[in-house]
């Protein structure tokens, strides 16, 4: 199986050469990092060649890792049901550089770039209509980024003299309190005398 | 009047509708009576629960899988839970696999009653949901006898599942499945081979095996379209492997086969169930019902008694939990509507940095524009049953 994929995964960064930033297989899953600007090509080289033909479309979703200077991972999944194999392609932005938008290549990524955008403020180029899609209307910010908080900022209640749903700021009665279990001691593997030949 | 009079009428569909199986928003462009354009809005029911998860122990977000698809909420614990056994490298005893196989067969058959009858419900006949939740109702039954809760069950756990199944429930499963393939058999005369109901359904909503894959369809509907994909066959977990059963695929790609394949796909199930409870009873099926790792799967109330190491990884788990090494997996499961996947990211810490939830329904729901386009407005209700939709997993 790793021996596969790893033939594909050589077949794919020769293809395509400088577009691919980095590959890895993990877990028995192949991931390919794919330059921003190459996306489209890399995708619909995925889907268009004879070793790969990954035309199932499976999942685009936005990943936030607020420390790195592009912020934001694009993930995308495909799949090829000719081969029975899955691909998971990444690709780095930050808030305001856009990604291609793959809808040209597979319509069913338009929802799932309509998601991204929600939920992470991903902007994708090409999208015929990104606009929010989970939230509600009228929605501010985006929630799945690491720094919005759990919370949130507004609520809404059902007001009796004014007959239509108000929005008020968040009021709580407590404060979500997010407990910090990870110990300080973790990591030290005692080793008794002796003990290490049973594990050799 | 002139012809620059005439314009297109739009219209609300829901967010209360009958026939909108939860709370969907279309909206719906008409010409006349026929469909020209689909705009579902959805999120009516969003609750965040991806941003929850991120915020809970691995153990204490599992309760979140069941209040997806809450019709089957036992597959979709099952797609999390592989994916942090895949994460950690932990076995899932033998026993253990097989009470998940046969919990995920009865997901599968609470699921496709639901459907299969509501649908009929949308196109006119009131009695199939009748006859349908009936046996529901006793499959909800088992589910309560095993996990104590009828619908949002948190039985299966990382590692294995919570509880061992009793043999007396054993034997009740055993004797729900006769009977129950003879409501199969009466629900077929009532539904499948009604006129008014093939009337509404066939050649509706036809698809083509390409645009199956491009717009992301899964489960049923792919197999409708006569390509025999399944990920219990074709990308087997647990024991799907050593079961023996069939893959029923369809010709037409319309709404009638995907009817006709999930009731077919419920004699299947029956089938998976009966191997399963044999299986459960022969003397290689006994054993534990989780991972003896301590570290993962909590130690039994008896040996806490007596076991000070029991009793520190009960009090270690329940409140840090337990540490998932750095790393990003996708698990599938194929559960009642399609492929259910999540997609983990570990940071190495007791909670996930990211989980993302591929639901089937999210990906049919966004087909209804193109496969409505056409379709006169009474066929947009049996296209929206026919494509199973519950709006816990669209809008998460």
């Amino acid at each position: 199986m790793s021996a596969e994929l790893q033939a594909l995964s050589d077949h794919i960064a020769s293809s395509l050469g400088e577009a691919i930033e980095d590959r890895a297989i993990a877990f028995g899953e192949l991931t390919i990092v794919s330059r921003r600007e190459d996306i489209i090509r890399v995708a619909s080289f995925l889907r268009d060649d004879p070793q790969c033909r990954f035309v199932c479309f499976i999942d685009i979703c936005g990943a936030d890792y607020p420390a790195r200077e592009n912020r934001f991972d694009v993930v995308y999944h495909f799949l090829t049901p000719h081969h029975n194999r899955r691909i998971r392609v990444k690709v780095m932005t930050d808030e305001v550089t856009p990604v291609p938008s793959l809808v040209s290549l597979w319509p069913a990524a338009n929802w799932f770039e309509r998601e991204a955008y929600d939920l992470y403020g991903i902007l994708f180029s090409g999208h015929p209509d990104l606009r929010r899609i989970l939230t509600d209307y009228g929605f501010e910010g985006h929630p799945l980024r690491k720094d919005f908080p759990m919370t949130g900022y507004v609520e809404v209640r059902y007001d009796d003299g004014q007959g239509r749903v108000v929005y008020e700021p968040v009021k709580l009665n407590q404060e979500f309190r997010n407990f910090d279990f990870l110990s300080p001691w973790e990591g030290t593997d005692y080793v008794l005398p002796g003990d290490e030949k049973a594990k050799a | 009047m002139g012809e620059h009079n005439i314009r297109n009428f739009t219209i609300n569909f829901g967010p209360q509708h009958p026939a909108a199986h939860g709370v969907l928003r279309l909206v719906l462009e008409l010409d006349g009576e026929v469909v020209e354009r689909v705009d579902p809005h959805i999120g009516l029911l969003h609750r965040g629960t991806e941003k929850l998860i991120e915020y809970k122990t691995y153990v204490q977000a599992n309760p979140y899988f069941d209040r997806l698809d809450y019709v089957a909420p036992m597959n979709q614990e099952h797609a999390y839970c592989l994916a942090i056994e895949k994460l950690l490298g932990i076995q899932v005893p033998r026993r253990a696999q097989l009470i998940r196989v046969l919990f995920s067969e009865i997901g599968r058959l609470l699921s496709h009653l639901l459907n299969v009858t509501t649908q009929a419900m949308d196109v006119g006949a009131l009695t199939p949901p009748l006859w349908g939740f009936e046996e529901r109702e006793k499959l909800m039954i088992f589910y309560e006898r095993v996990s104590g809760s009828r619908m949002h069950a948190n039985y299966f756990r990382p590692g294995g599942v919570s509880m061992d199944i009793q043999p007396e429930l054993i034997d009740d499963i055993e004797a729900f499945c006769d009977p129950f393939l003879q409501v199969l058999d009466d629900l077929d005369t009532l539904v499948i081979g009604n006129r008014i109901f093939k009337q509404r359904n066939v050649d509706i909503g036809v698809l083509t095996l390409d645009d199956c894959w491009k717009w992301g369809f899964s489960g049923p509907i792919v197999r409708s379209c006569g390509v025999a994909w399944d990920l219990r066959k074709s990308q087997p977990y647990e024991c799907y492997e050593e079961m023996d059963f069939d893959i029923p695929v369809g010709k037409n790609g319309d709404n009638y086969d995907r009817q006709v394949i999930r009731m077919e796909e419920m004699r299947q199930s029956v089938r998976i169930m009966r191997q399963c409870l044999d299986k459960l009873r022969a003397p290689d099926g006994h054993g534990p019902v989780a991972t003896l790792d301590g570290k993962v799967a909590p130690p039994s109330r008896k040996d806490m008694k007596r076991s000070m190491e029991a009793l520190i990884h009960h009090f270690k788990l329940y409140t840090e939990g337990f540490h998932v090494p750095a790393g990003e997996v996708y698990t599938a499961v194929e559960a009642p509507k399609g492929e259910f996947g999540v997609y983990l990211v570990s940071d190495g810490t007791n909670k996930p940095y990211r989980c993302k939830i591929r639901a089937p329904g999210f990906a049919h729901l966004q087909g209804m524009d193109f496969m409505c386009r056409g379709h006169m407005l009474a066929d947009v209700a049996g296209v929206l049953g026919s494509i199973d939709i519950v709006f816990g997993e669209v809008d998460r």
